[in-house]
């Protein structure tokens, strides 16, 4: 067990963990954050998608000792209010079946609109085929970023 | 005489519902007890006509959603046919969520019945209450009921534009005595407001914030963490476990083993492991070292499966029916065909793995929190596993991440159960994907050989079908989810018709997925119906159109096997071919594929254009779908499901096998147990609804099984290679 002091959406967090503790289970399990899912622990579905400094990472393959001070953001530290562009989009397109992996949609969704703010169709997909939906709702998906990218400004 | 004296018993579990903050009191009381009682006064009271409804005099409008949530949209779907009829601003309810409870019925979610049983017995759950609060306005005002009518949560008298608001009535509402709910006047459909329109998952807004709706979420203080392995081979025991080793790691509380049962749906042997996190106890489970008795199993493998399958297409099978003379038609038939057909197990693979919280009661019982499609089937299992009575078992259940039949099985339910039992603390228990994907409850595997004929016209005269299933341990019974309805199209559809059916003696452990039966029939026969399309020379929409035939409608023999309306289905059949363009000129190496299914009361059809590349590379252009389930009560969840269900449908045909070596699933992540990805979701996928008066039927499943069909048919437009075996993705699609 070790103590390590993380920022996760802009507030100190202190957890005493084993070193290796993927991220994921720290935010679930110390932090009690659950938006960030457990799919596959292996990084292949995308579902435990949080953003580091900004940047999209499988949170399920991140070592807790390896995250330092990095800024961490969550799914429920996206937008103060929960209004995020993607956020709303993604209840005017009703996007969720489950909603299990949306989170981790959103999540990338967002770190990607922040590289490209007015992206084409063949962009979103490139983007978002790391992250699965089992329902299927990936329709829906593209058009919610679509629209989200609209409504903050980028071209569509 | 006092008014209470008159109550019924159901009347005085509706009035003292409200007293004391709306929650239903006992109902040992009697309606003497009540009558004594100071409850009939003038103080605020909730109106809580039955168990579904619920109006405090602040105007809440609590709602309850029966059935579990697992995507197919009945959190939304069912309150919304309350609301209808209520009057209620379905933008304001208080949905509630989540408690077995039998004053509900049945709270099963499976077969796409939750519309379909709930549709008729929820409209009149809202129009009792509706005609209570109309009259209960229409006696403030001193008016004829007939001049007043519900709608926003207010009841409104048109002549005096006067307005009381539900909350501002509930108190008188809850002292009149219930109407017959027989009685009372359901809206007309073209008076509906809220059913048909597009409205958003209720729990939308929550699930966008990572508000913790799943199971895998639930926490309660002094909480353990669990995990349970059992032997990779299904049924083998344990003989020992370096459970020394595992205790003294980090964060690990305890560890032993579990002796179990040879119920394979049930509490199976293995190794449970407790610890403070579920990352100590994912650590720990690798570092297990467990010796097991693999038993029989171990021998067991897909490649001897299929000798076995192979082996017996070629005798004779039981004769499940034979209409006419199938040898005799074939013999005269102008053409024949054959095909040998496969199809894999499958897995649900739901994003969410299987959990479950259990939580030991100080009354000895246990509490169950779980992300289950079936909570009755839940307290059942656990009651069983504990040897308690069910009254001791309390279940709830979440948001489900994902169920398509697989936690229509508890197993995972009774390993929490006896985890918690064990420990005598609280104890969650997370599979890990492994575990999921390895010890599943997969769709059977089949085989069919089939042989059709065709008379000098083209039309099918002959169909003779060896259908090879497997049982579980047993040549005698078919296993879960592994039997043919003899009545499946195109039984009854051509005049000499034979299905013989043999078992292949399996071990593993099978159950529903996403329609099942369905979702490997349609596959076989509305491919092999396109072979004989091909054969006769004819369209392959114009051939199905001539094999339903005549309007009519072919009776059924009940719940699962309801009456076949053919010209419901013609109809969506037309529609799709003219939607989609069907028949449209396309170069070589594109090509439409069309095919239909009936299933859970639904009739879709579906048309699937592709193109492949001279070396085999397949993308799926666009998918256009016509449905017929009834009217639709939520339009944008409805085209969710049927996107959905082609998207499921895509991948499962494309991509995905469960294959088992030396007794082991072979498969044990999203690896080799691939998820369709957005990449590789067509640009154009087009639903369409009849939207005919018939009662409204479920769409969790019936859009799944033309898909596979539709896709396979259309590779054959494409290039001339006839799909018969699943995955798509091990055939060879190059072309010249």
């Amino acid at each position: 067990m070790a103590s390590f002091t993380l920022t996760v959406n802009q507030q100190p967090r202190t957890v005493s963990v084993a070193p290796e503790t993927p991220l994921l289970w720290v935010l679930r399990d110390s932090l009690h954050l659950f938006g960030t899912k457990y799919g596959c622990g292996m990084g292949l579905c995308g579902a435990c998608t949080v953003h580091l400094n900004g940047v999209p990472v499988r949170s399920c393959q991140l070592p807790v000792s390896a995250v330092r001070h990095t800024p961490v953001t969550t799914i429920e530290g996206l937008d103060p209010a929960g209004r995020h562009p993607l956020q709303q989009a993604w209840c005017d397109h009703d996007v969720p079946q489950c909603g299990y992996c949306q989170a981790g949609q959103i999540m990338a969704a967002a770190a990607f609109l922040k590289q490209n703010p007015a992206p084409t169709e063949p962009q979103i997909d490139e983007a978002m085929a790391g992250i699965l939906c089992r329902c299927g709702t990936y329709l829906r998906i593209r058009a919610a970023i679509k629209d989200a990218a609209k409504a903050s400004g980028g071209a569509a | 005489m006092n008014p209470a004296a008159s109550f019924s018993r159901r009347d005085f579990i509706r009035v003292s519902a409200l007293v004391g903050g709306g929650l239903v009191v006992s109902y040992g009381l009697t309606g003497r007890a009540f009558a004594q009682s100071p409850a009939i006064d003038n103080t605020a009271r909730a109106f809580t006509p039955n168990a579904f409804i619920k109006i405090t005099p602040d105007g809440v409008v609590t709602l309850i959603a029966k059935n579990p949530e697992l995507g197919q949209g009945v959190k939304t779907s069912l309150p919304m046919i309350l609301a209808e009829e209520l009057g209620a601003d379905f933008s304001k309810v208080q949905i509630e969520y989540g408690r077995l409870d039998a004053q509900l019925g049945p709270q099963e979610a499976g077969g796409s019945m939750s519309i379909t049983d709930n549709y008729q017995s929820l409209r009149k759950a809202g129009a009792v209450a509706r005609t209570l609060l109309i009259q209960a306005a229409a006696t403030t005002w001193q008016v004829p009921v007939s001049e007043c009518s519900a709608a926003n949560s207010c009841v409104t008298h048109a002549p005096t534009g006067r307005v009381l608001t539900f909350g501002e009535l509930a108190t008188k509402a809850a002292l009149l005595p219930l109407p017959d709910e027989n009685a009372v006047v359901l809206k007309r459909p073209k008076e509906n407001k809220l059913i048909g329109n597009r409205v958003g998952g209720v729990d939308n807004p929550a699930i966008v914030a990572g508000q913790p709706l799943f199971g895998l979420d639930q926490a309660v203080p002094g909480m353990v963490h669990g995990v349970y392995v059992k032997c990779p081979v299904f049924g083998g025991k344990v003989v020992s476990a370096n459970l020394d080793q595992i205790k003294k790691m980090p964060g690990i509380l305890d560890a032993f083993i579990m002796e179990g049962t040879t119920d394979y749906y049930g509490l199976m042997p293995g190794v449970a492991i407790i610890a403070d996190s579920t990352w100590a106890s994912f650590s720990a489970r690798r570092a297990l070292d467990v010796v097991w008795d693999e038993g029989p199993g171990a021998g067991h493998s897909s490649a001897g499966y299929e000798a076995q399958a192979t082996r017996l297409g070629a005798t004779s099978g039981d004769v499940l029916r034979n209409d006419g003379d199938t040898a005799a038609a074939l013999a005269a038939a102008a053409k024949t065909v054959e095909g040998a057909y496969h199809y894999p197990y499958l897995h649900h693979a739901t994003l969410e793995p299987m959990n479950a919280l259990a939580i030991p009661q100080a009354d000895g019982g246990m509490q169950v929190i779980a992300p289950t499609q079936s909570p009755e089937d839940a307290q059942s299992v656990v009651a069983k596993v504990l040897n308690l009575p069910k009254e001791k078992i309390k279940i709830r259940f979440t948001r489900i991440g994902g169920a398509f039949g697989r936690r229509l099985v508890n197993d995972f339910v009774a390993e929490a159960a006896a985890l918690a039992q064990h420990v005598g603390k609280p104890v969650k228990l997370t599979w890990t994907r492994e575990d999921d994907t390895q010890q599943g409850k997969y769709r059977p595997v089949g085989w069919h050989f089939l042989k059709g004929g065709l008379d000098a016209s083209g039309q099918i005269i002959a169909w003779q079908d060896h259908f090879v299933t497997i049982g579980l341990n047993s040549t005698q019974n078919a296993g879960i989810a592994a039997e043919m309805s003899s009545t499946e199209l195109p039984c009854r559809f051509v005049p000499n018709f034979r299905l013989e059916r043999s078992i292949v003696s399996t071990n593993v452990p099978t159950s529903w997925l996403r329609a099942p039966g369905s979702n490997g029939l349609a596959f076989t026969f509305q491919s092999f119906i396109d072979e004989l399309a091909h054969a006769a020379g004819q369209d392959p929409c114009g051939f199905r159109l001539a094999l339903l035939g005549s309007d009519r409608v072919l009776s059924g023999t009940g719940r699962w096997d309801p009456d076949y309306n053919i010209t419901r289905m013609k109809r969506v059949l037309r529609h799709v071919a003219e939607k989609a363009d069907w028949g449209k000129k396309l170069p070589k190496g594109s090509g439409q594929g069309i095919a239909f299914h009936f299933s859970h009361g639904g009739y879709v059809a579906e048309v699937a254009e592709v193109s492949v590349t001279h070396d085999g590379i397949l993308s799926v252009k666009s998918v256009v779908a016509s449905v017929d389930v009834g009217p639709i009560i939520n339009y944008s969840g409805a085209e969710s499901q049927v996107q959905g269900s082609i998207v499921d449908g895509l991948g499962a045909a494309w991509l995905q096998e469960i294959s088992l070596d030396r007794g082991r699933v072979v498969q044990s992540n999203f690896h080799d147990y691939p998820l369709l990805r957005i990449d590789a979701v067509p640009a154009r996928i087009e639903v369409h609804f009849i939207q005919s008066d018939n009662p409204p039927t479920g769409l969790g499943e019936p859009a799944l099984p033309p898909l596979p069909p539709a896709l396979c048919n259309a590779i054959f437009a494409a290039t001339g290679k006839r799909i018969r075996r699943l995955p798509i993705a091990s055939a060879e699609l190059n072309w010249a």
